[in-house]
């Protein structure tokens, strides 16, 4: 069987020297989904005919783009044209969208072949993927510890090896922290350099697609594809799409690296900061300058987090009625009782919570105190990192605070989920790009060195990773599964 | 005690643009039920609005028209409610930062010119449209018109009466028609007005207890819904009753207000600034260039008409309901000599032809220039003003030039004095009694004479000759 981890400028070699062909590697991923998804649980939907009719088209020819005949697939909460778009939810079980999203369309457009559809926490909203409203993702490395979520669906398919990449969606870290969980590389793009039409939206001011890769270049590949301005999103950037790839040039001496001092106190455990301290070393012994930052409004993140994205979630979810499309509750009196019994048998416990603190959170007379207060605060974080930047030019940090859980270990407990996404929620705050690269094990478990970059600067932040990859090579390790053994 | 009327109207504008606010789809009434849709405005998963910069336009030209300061920042906000017809389950409109605010409208009641206040001007989405089966057990949504561009004009409470409600609506009405902002037809909802009413006796400052009133889909509704409205408080206030914050609904069968809800049912809206659309920010330029879109408004153009060609305010009034009526006749009246004469021929025989006709102005064959044409060959004597109207009916139906006509049928006015003469005298030997009638003092048999002329001639003889040379033939007998 074919390696798809090895790399998607590998396989494109392999596909050009014709060792390969796009039917070869549609066949492998499928395979692969066929033998171990039962056990990992990653797919939601498979388009197996639709990925080998492609294929067959893409192998009489010899690629031309990197991505060309290489097998990906989608978090379900991107729209495909056709095929069941879910978001996780039952609420829109049966979904077929009359469109595609921009993502799917530039990927489909540069010869990737999109082979399902990724399980995730509904509508985005949670840290281990429990919270999908059919069944939870499991860990490649270990089938009793979650995935790690919102994104758990992308970024355990990508670490099983059944797919070359996956893209994930981030609100407050849904792509890093499973990327780390699952020792893959997870990239979220600043705010606004990746479209968002046809992301079925959570936290509109938050929300932003990137890559779930196993290398750092392969994101770099990914992020090219899908980055651009995109006039059906107005909040997407009218700017210059770098070269990504050829900003990878393994050097990083005299790269000022920045280390928040409020971040060493939000519950990181010993063993995780045993290993981000020889992260932080191996990043001097590569050339780079390591200072001290403060971010002071740190310890109102989360707080902040908890207000504007269930805000926005309470107002986006509102469509979900059962009028026009999804599923609707039947045996409803009248249009009051349909609502209520559309959405209450629709929506799971979490989207349920959300859609309430939000909903109170922007009611009259309760605006100012929460709504108003969280945006400004959301200021006064960004502010923190643009004086942090004006002295260094990436920051790093854990991804998250330990390694994967266990599957149930959290659920009773909302607000110790919500902790995992400590670190990563500033900088959806902030709108800034920061990639989780993987950076050692611990208990056999894989933890994520996140790595924060200036506004728009996704190419310092690729290069880092980039160097520090390849002077550790923690992403060559794989687990069992997708070396074709047990895990 | 006597009670002051005290109203406050609030209008939405469908904005006449060829898409619709946030999406691509075509923005047109009268269309099959969900023709005119797309992902976007149906409220598809993971669409999102980019706005319209046409509606962004038009609206800000309204602001203008309507004396309003454009804000140079503003914003989009969600307003958040359930309902079949509201796609998304929010609506996006404009919430405390409007497009334009602090203006107004000047209107004339009997002599007294008044100025009525323009709280705020904001832009939003339209709904869809519920049509409900017959045998009431089930609904039908017609998306066609959800995201239709509109703008909510809110005027203060300056309004003192229906009358004055009414006179209010129309000039509106004309300002956004003359700035080509919306045709603005009620019957097919591209204006559309709720009204504030409340009573206070005279002389009191603070405002009573007010009523809204929805669902007034005429002028003349309107009026006659305020009226319902005033008499109804009126009679409660006087009974020494207090009246209740309801929303009503007009009832045009019944013609009386019917309870919608009570104060108690209010929603809450849950605005919120709308995260997928940046601010609005516009230049001092770019609002400079909506100004400059803005024609010369109804109001001015009213004043200017009574002065410069000196014709009554009624006149003035009738002839600048519409911009096209008000540019045909400014067109025609610039070039006569006397332009009551060709307010006269507008007012009377045009309006007169196009109400017959079904017809509108702009789809007049006659030209103002030709009916300048017209006016000049009656002032010149070409043709009497008896043969000016069956011209002008044929010019109006055919768009012919008046000579074409004239030369066509042989219409020239006789103003040969031999040939009015001879005829004369024929008349005068044949009609003693009329003669005799004359010069016993009844001046009105010359018009008998001056008639049998006319007859002869077949109408094209000039009466003015006529009556001339008659008068000298007898005087000289």
């Amino acid at each position: 069987m074919v390696e798809l981890g090895i790399g998607i400028r590998q396989l494109h070699d392999a596909l050009q020297r014709r060792e390969l062909t796009a039917t070869d590697l549609a066949e492998d991923s499928i395979a692969r989904i066929r033998e171990w998804d039962k056990d990992v649980q990653a797919f939601l939907k498979v388009t197996e005919d639709d990925a080998r009719q492609r294929a067959k088209v893409l192998s009489g020819q010899a690629p031309q783009g990197l991505l060309e005949g290489i097998p990906f697939a989608l978090k379900d909460n991107m729209t495909t044209r056709g095929v069941e778009t879910t978001c996780g939810s039952k609420i829109l079980s049966g979904y077929i969208p009359p469109y595609s999203a921009a993502v799917t369309e530039k990927l489909e457009a540069q010869g990737g072949n999109l082979v399902g559809k990724l399980n995730m926490d509904e509508f985005a909203m949670g840290s281990s993927t429990e919270n999908s409203g059919y069944f939870p993702t499991r860990n490649p490395w270990d089938l009793t510890v979650v995935p790690g979520g919102s994104s758990g669906g992308s970024a355990a398919a990508v670490a099983a090896g059944m797919v070359a990449f996956a893209l994930g969606s981030d609100t407050g870290g849904s792509i890093r922290q499973p990327a780390s969980y699952c020792g893959v590389v997870g990239l979220k793009p600043t705010y606004g350099r990746v479209s968002r039409y046809g992301l079925v939206s959570y936290a509109s001011s938050l929300d932003q697609i990137g890559p779930i890769t196993n290398t750092v270049e392969d994101a770099a590949i990914v992020l090219q594809a899908i980055a651009g301005h995109d006039q059906r999103d107005s909040t997407s950037v009218r700017l210059e799409v770098p070269d990504f790839v050829s900003a990878l040039s393994g050097d990083i001496r005299g790269l000022k690296i920045g280390l928040p001092k409020e971040y060493l106190d939000l519950g990181m455990d010993e063993s995780m900061r045993a290993v981000f301290d020889t992260a932080v070393n191996q990043l001097r012994a590569l050339g780079a300058s390591i200072h001290e930052v403060t971010l002071p409004h740190t310890a109102y993140a989360l707080s902040a987090y908890y207000l504007i994205a269930p805000a926005e979630a309470s107002s986006n979810l509102a469509r979900y009625d059962g009028v026009r499309y999804g599923f609707r509750a039947k045996d409803a009196d009248n249009l009051l009782d349909m609502y209520n019994k559309t959405r209450s048998q629709g929506f799971g416990t979490e989207v349920k919570r959300r859609i309430l603190i939000g909903t109170y959170a922007l009611s009259s007379g309760y605006y100012d105190a929460y709504y108003k207060r969280a945006q400004q605060v959301r200021t006064l974080i960004r502010r923190d990192f643009e004086e942090a930047f004006e002295e260094v030019d990436l920051i790093i940090s854990p991804t998250a605070p330990t390694t994967a859980f266990k599957l149930g270990e959290k659920t009773s407990d909302p607000l110790t989920m919500y902790l995992s996404d400590i670190y990563t929620i500033p900088v959806n705050l902030a709108g800034l790009p920061a990639i989780s690269v993987p950076c050692g094990f611990i208990s056999g478990l894989p933890a994520g060195l996140q790595m924060i970059g200036k506004m728009f600067d996704e190419a310092t932040v690729l290069r880092a990773a980039h160097a520090y990859e390849k002077a550790t090579d923690w992403t060559s390790r794989r687990p069992q599964i997708a070396k074709g053994g047990r895990a | 005690m006597d009670f002051e009327t005290v109203i406050g109207l609030e209008i939405h504008v469908e904005l006449a643009t060829k898409t619709k606010i946030f999406c691509n789809c075509k923005n047109e009434f009268g269309a099959p039920p969900n023709t005119h849709v797309c992902p976007v405005c149906m409220g598809s998963p993971g669409v999102l609005p980019v706005l319209n910069e046409e509606a962004l336009r038009l609206g800000i030209r309204a602001a203008l028209a309507l004396h309003c300061e454009v804000r140079q920042s503003s914003k989009f906000d969600r307003k958040n409610y359930f309902y079949p017809d509201n796609p998304k389950a929010y609506q996006i409109s404009q919430y405390d930062e409007p497009i334009g605010e602090h203006g107004y409208v000047e209107i004339v009641v009997g002599e007294e010119n008044r100025r009525i206040g323009i709280t705020r001007v904001h832009l939003e989405e339209d709904a869809g449209k519920l049509n409900h089966s017959a045998y009431g057990d089930s609904s039908y949504v017609d998306f066609n018109r959800a995201g239709v561009p509109l703008i909510e004009i809110v005027s203060e409470p300056d309004i003192r009466s229906a009358e004055e409600a009414r006179l209010f609506l129309e000039e509106l009405k004309a300002i956004m028609q003359y700035c080509l902002i919306s045709d603005c037809k009620m019957e097919e909802g591209s204006l559309r007005c709720d009204a504030n009413i409340s009573l206070r006796p005279f002389g009191q400052e603070k405002f009573g207890t007010k009523t809204e009133i929805k669902n007034m889909n005429s002028f003349r509704n309107v009026q006659r819904g305020l009226e319902y409205e005033r008499s109804r408080q009126e009679k409660i206030l006087r009974g020494g009753d207090a009246v209740e914050q309801q929303t009503l609904r007009w009832d045009e069968t019944t013609a009386a207000t019917i309870l919608m809800r009570s104060k108690e049912d209010a929603h809450d809206y849950r605005y919120f600034p709308d995260p997928d659309l940046p601010r609005i920010l516009l230049t001092g330029a770019y609002i400079e260039d909506r100004l400059k879109e803005i024609p010369e408004l109804p109001t001015d153009k009213r004043n200017r008409f009574e002065k410069e060609y000196g014709i009554p305010g009624y006149d003035a009034g009738v002839l600048t309901a519409s911009r096209a009526l008000s540019e045909y006749f400014d067109e025609t009246a610039k070039h006569v000599k006397d332009p009551k004469v060709a307010s006269n021929i507008i007012m009377g025989d045009v309006l007169g032809y196009l109400k017959t006709a079904e017809k509108e102005i702009d789809e007049l064959p006659m030209t103002p220039a030709h009916l300048v044409e017209l006016v000049g060959l009656m002032e010149n004597g070409t043709i009497s003003s008896k043969i000016a109207k069956n011209v002008l009916k044929d010019m109006m139906e055919s768009g012919k030039a008046p000579k074409v006509i004239i030369e066509e049928q042989g219409l020239v006015q006789i103003s040969d004095e031999g040939q009015l003469k001879a005829i004369a005298e024929r008349v005068i030997a044949a009609n003693p009694k009329s003669v005799e009638d004359y010069r016993s003092g009844k001046e009105k048999a010359i018009g008998a004479l001056v008639g049998q002329v006319m007859k002869e001639t077949k109408g094209k003889a000039n009466p003015q000759m006529v009556n001339q040379i008659i008068i000298d033939l007898i005087n000289q007998a």
